[in-house]
């Protein structure tokens, strides 16, 4: 008998291409997304040496980042951003890559569209040059972030030379209490175990309350992986994943997918696979998490307290949190709850998707939005933004006194021209709480979405558990 | 690439911990289709004060930061995004090497792929290196890859660590592009293995 194999290893093993002694890995890469802010450097690398895109069929490039989200409109972007967009699209054009332009009507941000469309699929190698690429490993796929040296480097090899990091699995043991959802999760698991938890690491997500969760949650742990320091995070495909999968445009059809799922349900990791590292959590008393520092690792369950620099030993980490309290001008001890917020924001690759849109709406369903609070509401995708509309979502988002918009990153990165003003107090469902994230001075608190939903209604840090129907 | 082998240099000090690719470059300065002009955007929200001018109270703003290709800092340095503008926008302000606890996996790829050299100091050495540019602002030390070492200007040594495959890349300035090249027909064979 073979020694037992974890998913990640079963994945890696079947990818490489080949093994340099005593140092990385070349491995093949299935599936490459590219946006319009880290491709153009990619593809001026090839057209200095004269390559090729050697798998046009394996890329797959859209618009996001720096996209307009009030009207498709081209000429609502700056002109930096619009040089972007159209340098994209030249090369996607050049190249022969297929490309969801800004008026294209399943257009969406990269980690959104990638599983909605169906190029994510379980076994698959996929990268692209965001750190959130991590999102995909929710089917279990191996899914991680590169920097754009190394987009051209599978732009023009579909490879890439790696080394082989080290597995973690993170076992989530017990049951979600009403009003605690996956973006609870992993903000706890963070504030538990920090921002350099990962790093080095690949982690699977295991446990009752893992496979509990629909694909829009293990899509939001896997997506903030990275800012647990991993590149990549995976859960193992199981029945809720091939739901999801089928009949998804560019999913296997007919035999393809019987000879694809046949060879999907040996990926999960073997009985007795040893990981490098266990982590376990049990959620059963788990609260609905926000962040109120400025790193993701600065998270406090909603009812808890600012934590006091005093009374952190470390004299690193008492600096780092004084850092942050000034930044964020919050006082040592004071109840998260009640603390003004000005701007809500909803979408994110995090937290952008249909069944995000339906939570804040569970909340939001015949509630006013405070006067003093701008709800900004982002789909994931222009597929996501057609579904909430066909259930009427936007009405519930609209009547509460909210902003509807077109599908992008907005106000997760702020390059768009979405920004939270200086020294203003934001709750995002977003992945980031780095200073000036939102734009400069904007101070972010990071929470689901039903946190974010119930703190637009009472124009303050709100405990989603007691609006919920 | 250029090779790396010997840096002689001041050394700017940054002692934070968890310093990430938003800090090193806003998103604002990623609005480009080449790599010119990023050195404008680094660390631009600590580096400037609101109306524009310098903050002098930034150790990239202090006269003897001028000359200093080593930058010394806290753990985890450069999480958060994959942006690879964080390398280019130190490396076009002069730095060749970054010395810290620990890096994020993504910036420690860009960085080698870049020739920046991400030198890893464990805890003892890095609180006595921070000790040191503290007591000597302005004065050089060494980072010698080939020995993975770095000297004091007193015979004093340092090891630090880098994994050996990204070692002998930034010792001979290896493309990684050109390696990649090379094993074509590998990858060709791959694929029509794996029915790729």
């Amino acid at each position: 008998m073979t020694r037992p194999r974890t998913m990640f290893d079963k994945i890696w093993d079947a990818h490489v291409v080949e093994h340099i002694p005593g140092g990385p890995d070349i491995l093949y890469i299935d599936l490459h997304l590219i946006h319009e802010v880290t491709s153009p450097q990619a593809f001026a690398m090839l057209r200095q040496r004269g390559l090729r895109v050697r798998r046009p069929d394996r890329t797959v490039a859209t618009m996001d980042h720096s996209t307009p989200t009030v009207a498709l409109d081209l000429a609502l972007a700056d002109a930096m951003a619009r040089r972007q967009l159209q340098a994209l699209e030249e090369n996607a054009r050049a190249f022969g890559i297929r490309l969801y332009h800004l008026e294209h009507p399943e257009r969406g941000i990269v980690h959104v569209l990638g599983p909605e469309q169906g190029f994510t699929q379980p076994g698959m190698t996929i990268v692209c040059g965001d750190s959130h690429t991590s999102t995909h490993g929710a089917f279990g796929a191996l899914a991680f972030g590169i920097g754009t040296t190394q987009v051209a480097h599978v732009l023009a090899t579909q490879s890439l030379l790696i080394r082989r990091p080290r597995t973690m699995r993170v076992t989530f043991s017990g049951r979600l209490q009403p009003g605690v959802t996956a973006k609870d999760m992993i903000l706890a698991l963070i504030a538990r175990y920090g921002t350099g938890l990962g790093t080095g690491y690949v982690i699977e997500y295991t446990g009752e309350a893992i496979r509990a969760l629909d694909m829009a949650g293990r899509m939001t742990i896997c997506n903030m992986s990275i800012e647990a320091g991993a590149r990549a995070g995976m859960v193992a495909p199981d029945d809720t994943t091939f739901e999801y999968l089928a009949g998804r445009p560019f999913a296997p059809q007919g035999e393809a997918w019987d000879a694809a799922l046949a060879y999907w349900r040996t990926l999960p990791s073997d009985e007795g696979a040893v990981f490098d590292r266990e982590i376990h959590m049990d959620v059963n008393d788990l609260e609905p998490m926000i962040t109120y520092g400025t790193t993701p690792g600065m998270g406090i369950p909603i009812t808890g307290r600012v934590p006091d620099p005093a009374q952190e030993p470390d004299p690193a980490r008492r600096r780092l949190l004084e850092k942050a309290l000034t930044y964020m001008e919050l006082r040592p001890g004071q109840p998260i709850l009640g603390q003004r917020v000005d701007v809500v924001f909803i979408g994110s690759c995090t937290n952008g998707r249909l069944e995000d849109l339906r939570q804040a709406a569970r909340i939001l369903k015949g509630r006013k939005v405070a006067p003093h609070v701008r709800l900004i509401v982002v789909p994931g995708s222009e597929t996501v933004r057609r579904q909430a509309e066909a259930e009427g979502l936007h009405r519930v988002f609209l009547e509460a006194g909210g902003e509807w918009r077109h599908a992008g990153c907005s106000l997760c990165i702020a390059m768009n021209g979405d920004r939270v003003p200086p020294g203003k107090y934001a709750v995002s469902t977003s992945n980031r709480n780095f200073e000036g994230r939102q734009g400069p001075g904007a101070r972010t608190f990071l929470a689901s979405p039903l946190t974010a939903a119930a703190s637009a209604v009472a124009g303050q840090v709100a405990d989603p558990r007691r609006l919920l129907p | 690439m250029q090779p790396f082998t010997q840096l002689t240099s001041p050394v700017v000090l940054l002692p934070r911990a968890d310093v990430n690719t938003d800090d090193i470059i806003p998103a604002q300065y990623l609005k480009v289709t080449d790599k010119a002009g990023l050195a404008r955007g680094l660390f631009a929200r600590w580096r400037y004060r609101e109306d524009g001018t310098p903050n002098p109270d930034f150790p990239l703003n202090r006269p003897e930061a001028r000359e200093a290709r080593i930058l010394l800092t806290g753990p985890n340095f450069g999480s958060g995004s994959s942006r690879e503008h964080a390398v280019w926008a130190l490396m076009q302000w002069g730095f060749r090497a970054v010395l810290a606890p620990s890096f994020s996996d993504i910036f420690y790829n860009n960085a080698v792929k870049n020739g920046l050299l991400p030198a890893q100091l464990d805890e003892g050495t890095h609180a006595a290196l921070v000790a040191w540019v503290e007591a000597h602002p302005g004065e050089a030390i060494t980072v010698d890859l080939e020995t993975r070492e770095i000297r004091l200007p007193d015979g004093t040594t340092f090891p630090f660590h880098i994994d050996d495959f990204s070692r002998q890349c930034l010792l001979q300035g290896l493309d990684e592009l050109d390696f990649l090249l090379r094993h074509e027909d590998r990858i060709r064979a791959y694929e029509q293995a794996h029915h790729k």
